[in-house]
């Protein structure tokens, strides 16, 4: 099996419309996660059925029993994340400030704190024509997206243990999501487009994958908006031996296919010609893999 | 008053706007520009300076083998899975530990030392008499985002006029960011994903009780998407900024474009003082 995922450092360079359309043309049979779990919007281009889904629980929350607390305030001094607030001349916890570590629970006198299980999010599964969809939704105020992530490959990989192809579509950044994200995966595509803030936030992440021995791929989007800055990020790509996949030219209809909720790959514009060269790319690659 | 300029979604355009509401509201009043993306900072690309820069630490245990009594207490209460006892050992990986020091509290033997481990930097320049820029880094492979953005909100808490530049998503990095700010901006587009995106960014800032406004950016004139959203929650929208080529290689190429078209400047001018009117409740 191999697992692929499709990161970017920087949001809003084109992961999602890019993973939908490598879901649709390589011809692998696969499973297709969004790990993006805080914006997860590969759904919305896939239209998949969804089939059902359970529930996710994060860390344990502290819960203070307001009978028993005697107002001391010990706990809100031991709580590093300021999760305990005062109400009255009681204290209580603020729920999406406490990570769960259970500090409280050891300092109160009264044993008025403990810890409680916490639904912070779904796991859905679903259905698509590409193959089946595992994403994930965080209930609003809950953190713990990086769990989430590790806990949707984990299904997946129970669920679909004979796919020859796992398809992530990543979250941004390079932080606890993104990190749960290439664990353990054997390639990345990066997908950049020609700005100065892109370019700095690809470098960071070259460095994060180069330490986790992700072999790397590299997709320029909207590449002819500075031509100077693609020109730069591809030099920079063939110095760190990275393969450039192709470059997607800005293309209007990528826009008018997204509203729509039609696959970019439907329509005759030169980004779509470029996506399906670039998926014929990656399947080559991904032979040799 | 915390401004937080957020939006759910990536590439929505955060940081234009926050780098060209702090460069136009600075020209009257003296403005902090907060870096809180710390995974991906990008305004300092638009305000090149050299930085003072401030070391972050969190304090992890250290085992001190020596007078470690193998009990198992602190492997038991870690909930984060930082710490397991052995035998005749203890391991501890950095990485999952949420420096709570509960694991101190609970070690019968004084055999876990405090010690700083660095997680990123906070970058200060004083660009203008009127505008300070600080800035938060994370360090490369390191998952301790909320400490660094914690640094950056700590550093200028007491400043009179912030404008944060938030991460993307909705989860614990964001809400570290947004948590007690005045008034939260959040950028979209007018696509399904930015609605999405921007639904769910609405529905969190409700629980943690942050007003909500919202600016429109690569609008083509077709944004009823968005304004029917917005309608039916109550939320204003500020501003739009049209889908325009050129204005989008000018802000590839890091320039600014309030700084470099006066029309620019007066259209941020004015979302800055419908922003304040917010933020100060006289809307």
């Amino acid at each position: 099996m191999i697992q692929v995922a499709v990161v970017s450092g920087k949001g809003g360079t084109g992961k999602t419309i890019l993973t939908a359309s490598f879901a649709c043309l390589l011809p692998q049979d696969k499973v297709l996660i969004d790990a993006d779990v805080d914006a997860a919007n590969l759904s919305l281009l896939l239209n998949p059925e969804d089939i059902h889904s359970d529930e996710f629980r994060g860390m344990d929350g502290a819960v203070i029993d307001a009978n028993l607390c005697s107002g001391c305030g010990l706990c809100q001094e031991a709580c590093v994340y300021g999760a305990i607030r005062k109400t009255g001349d009681r204290y209580e916890v603020v729920p999406y400030r406490c990570e769960g570590c259970g500090t409280c629970t050891l300092v109160c006198p009264e044993d008025a704190v403990s810890m409680q299980p916490r639904i912070t999010g779904k796991i859905h599964y679903a259905k698509s024509s590409a193959g089946p969809l595992l994403y994930g939704s965080l209930t609003p105020g809950s953190g713990n997206s990086g769990l989430l992530v590790h806990r949707l490959r984990q299904e997946a990989g129970l669920r679909h243990p004979d796919v020859f192809l796992t398809l992530i579509d990543g979250p941004p950044g390079i932080g606890c999501p993104l990190i749960s994200t290439i664990t353990g995966i054997q390639a990345a595509v990066l997908v950049t487009e020609p700005s100065k803030s892109a370019q700095s936030d690809l470098s960071r992440l070259i460095t994060l994958c180069r330490s986790f021995h992700v072999t790397m791929f590299l997709v320029v989007n909207r590449y002819d908006v500075n031509l100077d800055i693609t020109q730069e990020i591809v030099r920079m790509a063939d110095e760190m031996k990275i393969h450039v996949l192709g470059k997607i030219p800005y293309d209007i209809l990528v826009l008018h296919a997204t509203r729509n909720g039609i696959p970019v790959i439907q329509s005759e514009g030169p980004a779509s010609k470029a996506i399906h060269e670039i998926a014929k790319n990656l399947n080559d690659e991904l032979e040799k893999v | 008053m915390q401004i937080v300029i957020a939006s759910g979604k990536g590439g929505t355009g955060k940081t234009t706007v926050a780098s060209n509401l702090g460069f136009v509201l600075s020209l009257k009043q003296k403005i902090t520009l907060a870096d809180c993306d710390v995974e991906e900072p990008n305004l300092g690309i638009f305000f090149p300076c050299s930085p003072e820069c401030r070391d972050i630490h969190v304090i992890i245990p250290q085992v001190l083998e020596d007078q470690c009594l193998h009990c198992g207490a602190c492997g038991e209460f870690c909930r984060f899975g930082a710490l397991t006892v052995l035998k005749d050992k203890v391991l501890f990986f950095p990485q999952l530990c949420h420096s709570c020091g509960g694991c101190f509290r609970v070690c019968p033997a004084e055999a876990l030392e405090k010690v700083p481990a660095l997680v990123g930097e906070v970058q200060t320049c004083h660009l203008t008499d009127s505008l300070t820029l600080v800035t938060g880094r994370l360090k490369e492979g390191d998952v301790r985002t909320t400490a660094v953005i914690g640094a950056v909100r700590e550093q200028v808490k007491d400043e009179p006029v912030v404008i944060i530049d938030a991460p993307p998503g909705t989860a614990c990095p964001f809400i570290e960011t947004v948590d007690d700010a005045l008034l939260c901006v959040l950028v979209t587009e007018p696509t399904p994903f930015g609605l999405h995106d921007l639904s769910v960014a609405v529905d969190v800032l409700q629980v943690l009780k942050v007003p909500v406004a919202v600016v429109i950016n690569r609008s083509d004139g077709n944004d009823s998407i968005i304004e029917g959203y917005c309608s039916e929650h109550s939320l204003p929208i500020l501003m739009k900024i049209p889908l325009d080529f050129t204005l989008l290689k000018k802000q590839n190429a890091g320039f600014l474009i309030s700084r470099e078209d006066p029309e620019w400047s007066l259209r941020f001018s004015e979302l800055g003082d419908k922003i304040l009117a917010h933020a100060r409740g006289d809307v």
